[in-house]
């Protein structure tokens, strides 16, 4: 009998009974345990490993993974069993294994390494990944059975089978079954092909690919089935990931744009600094991190109305001291726009530095949905699409149910009227004006979770932004929303025949066309008031 | 319009068996034809069924209240707007809802806007010299020459609207009703068998509004000539036949007193200015 | 007074036509004298080096004037026309490369050096014909009239003027900046063209050729300068600014307004095809940056700071950022984007009619010679 096989009888019995680790160094049973390892002939190994495994300690995972990496040592003098921690040069960075606590270096001299042979470390991963299988928590559990696909072989037949009948989980039941069923097919079981007939994993995809190559010509024909099967399945995960990739791309261009929708858009003003001012967002994430250190998060979430302020407070500067003097003059104002849009670049390279600056993304926005083995969504990207959403509703809100909303109407449509009747356009103007700006701002705060941030970041995103509005008809929210999204995903269709400049390319002159066919966009306003 | 539904005018000449630059035909009938003609915006109907015609020769007025519809007409005669239904004929030879805004104004429509727009960067006559009716394809302008004939009726026009004084400055210093008044001599250079006049007197003195009803009296017979004016005195001056637009279609037509007495026109428009 | 009956001739009679050749003309024989006839060691001495400079500002300064012609006069502002002058460039640039021959790197005597590296078999069909000098210049003109008669056709009969045209020509250029950085493009991709040894049988790395290039410039300037004068003192110049003030009105008088815009467009676009290829010998490359929406935006500049519908302010323009350029990028290189920027912002809300309105404030001589006559 194997010993993984007698290991895990035991194992199972214990599952629910771990000891807590004791205090005193002296009656901990793990230094008996590590010392009866160190001390084992290459005979009693693996009993002295058995001893290791049957403890339940929740230590003995690091302390095999240590014993397989060769990382485990004795001291000579002393006989005390250590953990190397980095075993370069001649002085070796050792362990406590028992609490963790560092040891400093060591000559490598005084190190009496533990020796293990090749048959137990051929066998040392599957007693890890059964330890892990017998976790308590069942993510833990899930990650070890999966690491087991196609690794499983004869000896681990038994145990996975034996866990299988106690385990409750379904996900983990799975994934025990079709790493079963993997080992099943490569020995010509033609049932287990049905377990993998659903299976997106790629080993399963694997062993179904040999089993096709197989002398069995029945075997043969239901692997060939099976594939076909999971062909369709992949296509469907990945037509579902080219559309969330197009989707959160689209949503970057949604939140670059929204904000020119309402400056160019509501009020006709183009302002070419509009990416400057995404870029300023950006740089707040950036600052606010600085500021607060370590708390990336807390800094992202205050980077929010930061952003929103400082990307106002420079639109509202930009206004002032350029815009209104240009009124009626488009295409002087795009040009002096321009203008501040490379001084604000030269201004961060000279300020700040001509380098990107890396941008935290705190844990809570990293890694990523695990959907099935095909398709697994970034978090990250998922937020900013949330975020692009909100900010779009909110604007959409502003602009439909509040005063300021109403007075912006008002005034793009008859200056003149809005103002005989009371409201102060100037103030409008700015307060519009600022709006689209501090948009601008957390368009830079979500972008500093996808990208670079670095002086370039708000050129790269002007004309596209441009596009989206135009494409979208302009002076329509919701149009510019749909361009945003359909754009993207355009994009993202296109990219794997195309390449991702070429796509770009074709997407830019779709739209040049597009244009020309209908100048006023997908939604235009009609009516007189369209015609000035 | 689709050809099947041309096919049920008899009457008229088919857009493909049409001449391209034909001179207008008004032997069978009026010089303008508008029939069941709708324009909406966003729902909103800016013309409703309208019908209209305007004889050879004819001087006619058309009065109404704001929004009822009058510039909107102006712009789909011109080309600008283009209607959902209906048909509208310049002459009976020429469908001019297939054509474009430089081809309706070559084929003799000729139009004066509600807000004077004159080149203001040109001078005086280089407004009436762009005016002039001349070959306008891009070549012929590129190497058009100043002919004495054309410096002579260019300067017999410039007596008619009396801004001789005025011939070699800059457009843009005249007063409003200069400008009103340059832009009618543009419409004079054009040379059109109809002109389209919209609110030809905003601005202008009561010596200029009397020189004005002369000059358009005096053009009709010769040429059609459509008014759009909200001044009733000069409506009244000069006007022999009045259509009253309201909400997009034909409410009333006759003369002035036919018009002012009826009891409907009454109701939606006189009533409040009388 | 008489004004010629011939279009072409018209601009000789204006006064500032005469200037404006006139001291162009003057430049040239001056710098050719300096060059040529001052020792090596004195003060006066014009390098050659500094010839190839002035020759590059000529290019920019026919570049400005062909944007002129269709802002100025016509209210169409292009932020593409850095398009224009890069597929003049380009075009002279293949040329080049032809000429090249199995003197570059690989021996190759038919493929130019990045083909052999990037392992093309053979040349593409578009460049063949370039190896003959006559077809090469003749696509000068071509490559980018077409372009934007293809572009212009579409755009104008669709009415996109304004703004929207601006934005859209951005990023026509911008894409085909994107396209020209495509190494499959068969155009060099991010290394352009470069490496040229010789023009039309001249070595171009001899002063003469340099000197002579420079001419070139000079003389292809007064040309673009004399046409396009031509055009904006004819009727249809005219017509032009009508379309620009009032383009509804002038669609009612009976113009085809955008065939006008068709026309002029493609006028400016061919000459910014030409000033770009003379510029690509001078300065020994081209790569996609020419096509950077920067560059075009630039060029607006110029002419903005020159004084637009004026022809000689864009000149004035072109040449004086452009010193200033030179000068400043080699002194403080980071304060040239502070001033480029400062000088935008300056301009427009400051002096909307440039250096040339300034010039006619001061002479408040009426300008009424080319109309009444």
């Amino acid at each position: 009998m194997s010993i993984i096989r007698s290991l895990t009888l035991l194992l199972i019995a214990l599952v629910s009974l771990w000891s807590l680790p004791a205090s005193a160094q002296d009656d901990d049973p793990g230094k008996a345990l590590l010392a009866n390892l160190a001390e084992a002939p290459a005979s009693n190994v693996e009993e002295a490993i058995n001893a290791i495994v049957s403890s339940g300690d929740p230590r003995a995972r690091g302390w095999l993974e240590a014993y397989g990496n060769n990382r485990l040592s004795r001291i000579k003098d002393t006989g005390q069993v250590v953990v190397v921690l980095n075993n370069r040069g001649r002085d070796w960075e050792i362990a406590n294994p028992l609490t963790g606590e560092n040891m400093g270096d060591m000559s490598r001299r005084e190190l009496d390494r533990v020796a293990i042979n090749n048959a137990i470390r051929g066998q040392l991963e599957g007693i890890l990944a059964m330890l892990d299988l017998n976790a308590a928590d069942p993510h833990v559990r899930e990650a070890s059975a999966q690491d087991m696909m196609g690794k499983v072989d004869a000896s681990l037949v038994e145990p996975l089978e034996a866990r299988l009948e106690l385990e409750e989980n379904a996900n983990v039941r799975n994934r025990i079954e079709e790493a079963l069923a993997i080992y099943r097919v490569g020995e010509g079981d033609i049932e287990a092909v049905d377990v993998l007939a659903g299976s997106l994993h790629p080993r399963a995809r694997a062993a179904l690919n040999q089993a096709v190559r197989s002398d069995d010509p029945v075997l043969a024909k239901k692997a060939g089935q099976a594939l076909g099967t999971i062909e369709q399945k992949l296509k469907l995960n990945r037509a579902a990931e080219t559309l969330y990739f197009g989707l959160s791309l689209g949503s970057v261009l949604v939140l670059a744009a929204i904000g020119l929708a309402i400056t160019f858009g509501v009020m006709g003003v183009i302002n070419m600094a509009h990416g400057e001012l995404i870029m300023l967002g950006a740089y707040t994430t950036w600052g606010m991190q600085q500021l607060l250190p370590g708390q990336p998060g807390l800094a992202l979430i205050l980077s929010i109305p930061a952003g929103f302020l400082v990307a106002a407070t420079a639109g509202i500067i930009i206004e002032r001291s350029v815009i209104q003097y240009l009124k009626g003059r488009p295409l002087e104002t795009l040009l002096a726009t321009f203008g501040i849009s490379l001084i604000l670049q030269q201004l961060v390279r000279t300020v700040i530095s001509p380098q990107n600056r890396t941008v935290v993304t705190p844990d809570w926005m990293s890694g990523s949905l695990v959907i099935n083995d095909a398709l697994s969504l970034t978090l990250n990207r998922m937020y900013v699409l949330g975020f692009a959403l909100v900010v779009f509703a909110a604007l959409m809100l502003i602009m439909r149910k509040t005063r300021l909303g109403l007075e912006v109407r008002a005034v793009t449509q008859n200056r003149n009227m809005a103002r005989s009747m009371g409201i102060r356009a100037t103030r409008v103007d700015i307060m519009t004006f600022a709006l689209g700006s501090g948009v601008a701002g957390l368009a830079g705060v979500a972008l500093s979770q996808l990208t670079n941030v670095g002086p370039n970041l708000g050129q790269n995103y002007i004309i596209d932004s441009f596009m989206v509005v135009v494409f979208g008809g302009v002076g329509n929210l919701w149009g510019t929303l749909i361009a945003g999204l359909s754009l993207g995903t355009i994009n993202q269709l296109l990219e794997p025949w195309a390449g991702a400049v070429l796509a770009k390319i074709i997407v830019l002159v779709f739209i040049i066309l597009f244009i020309q066919k209908r100048p006023k966009g997908l939604f235009p306003q009609k009516g007189r008031a369209a015609e000035g | 319009m689709s050809m099947l539904e041309q096919l049920t005018h008899r009457d008229r000449v088919f857009d493909f068996l049409a001449p391209v630059a034909s001179p207008v035909d008004v032997r069978h009938g009026p010089i303008l034809y508008m029939e069941g003609v709708n324009v909406s915006f966003d729902g909103f109907k800016a013309i409703n069924n309208l019908n209209l015609t305007v004889d050879d020769g004819e001087l006619r007025c058309i009065i109404g209240p704001n929004g009822a519809g009058k510039t909107t007409m102006m712009d789909i005669i011109t080309g600008k707007t283009r209607p959902d239904t209906g048909s509208v004929w310049f002459g009976s030879r020429h469908n001019l809802l297939t054509k474009s805004e430089p081809d309706i104004a070559s084929l003799g429509i000729g139009r004066k806007f509600q807000k004077p727009t004159v080149f203001e960067a040109l001078t005086v006559f280089e407004n009436l010299e762009l005016a002039m009716a001349a070959d306008k394809r891009i070549l012929p302008t590129l190497t058009a020459i100043m002919k004495p004939e054309y410096r002579d009726r260019i300067n017999e026009v410039l007596e008619t609207i009396g801004l001789q004084q005025l011939r070699d400055r800059l457009a843009g210093i005249l007063s409003h009703g200069q400008k009103q008044w340059l832009e009618i001599g543009m419409l004079l250079m054009q040379k059109p068998r109809l002109l389209l006049v919209d609110e030809p007197v905003a601005g202008m003195t009561e010596q200029e509004m009397e020189r004005t009803a002369e000059l358009l009296t005096s053009l009709a017979g010769k040429q059609s000539v459509v008014v759009v004016e909200h001044d009733m005195g000069f409506v009244r001056s000069i006007a022999r036949h009045v259509t009253v637009l309201h909400q997009g279609s034909v409410l009333a037509e006759g003369t002035m007193d036919q018009v002012s007495n009826d009891p409907e026109v009454i109701k939606v428009y006189l009533g409040e200015e009388a | 007074m008489a004004v010629s009956q011939n279009w072409l001739l018209r601009p000789f009679q204006e006064r500032s036509t005469q200037i404006f050749l006139g001291v162009l003309f003057a430049a040239l024989v001056v710098v050719t004298f300096l060059h040529l006839f001052m020792p090596q060691d004195s003060a006066l001495h014009v390098s050659a080096y500094t010839v190839t400079l002035l020759g590059k500002y000529l290019c920019y300064a026919l570049l400005a004037v062909a944007v002129d012609l269709v802002w100025g006069y016509l209210g169409i502002l292009s932020l593409g026309h850095g398009a224009f002058f890069a597929l003049g460039g380009y075009a002279m640039g293949m040329y080049l490369m032809r000429q090249i021959g199995d003197r570059g790197t690989y021996g190759d005597p038919i493929l130019p050096d990045f083909m052999v590296f990037l392992n093309w078999g053979e040349l593409p069909w578009y460049w063949l014909g370039f190896d003959m000098a006559w077809f090469a210049f003749i696509m000068v003109l071509l490559a980018p009239g077409i372009l934007a008669l293809v572009f212009g056709f579409l755009a104008f009969r669709s009415r996109v003027t304004g703004v929207y045209l601006s934005i859209i020509t951005q990023a026509l250029t911008f894409a085909l900046m994107l396209a020209f950085f495509r190494n499959e493009m068969g155009f060099g991709g991010n290394n352009g063209l470069t490496d040229f040894r010789d023009i039309l049988g001249f070595n171009l790395r001899t002063d003469a050729t340099r000197l002579g290039l420079f001419i070139a410039t000079g003389i292809a300037l007064a040309i673009g300068y004399v046409i396009c004068r031509a055009i904006v003192a004819s009727k249809l110049g005219r017509v032009s600014i009508a379309c620009r003030d009032a383009e509804a009105r002038t669609r009612f008088l009976g113009y085809r307004v955008e065939r006008v815009q068709l026309f002029v467009f493609v006028v400016s676009a061919m000459l910014a095809g030409v000033a770009g290829a003379l510029y690509v010998p001078q300065v020994g490359i081209i790569n996609p940056s020419e096509f950077s929406p920067l560059f075009s935006i630039e060029i607006v500049v110029w002419v903005a700071l020159g004084g637009r519908a004026t022809l000689y302010g864009a000149v004035i323009g072109a040449i004086l950022v452009n010193y200033a350029k030179t000068v400043f990028t080699g002194v403080m290189p980071d304060a040239w984007l502070f001033m480029l920027g400062g000088l935008f912002v300056l301009v427009t809300v400051f002096l909307p009619k440039g250096i040339a309105g300034l010039l006619k404030k001061r002479q408040k001589q009426p300008q009424t010679q080319e109309a009444t006559a």
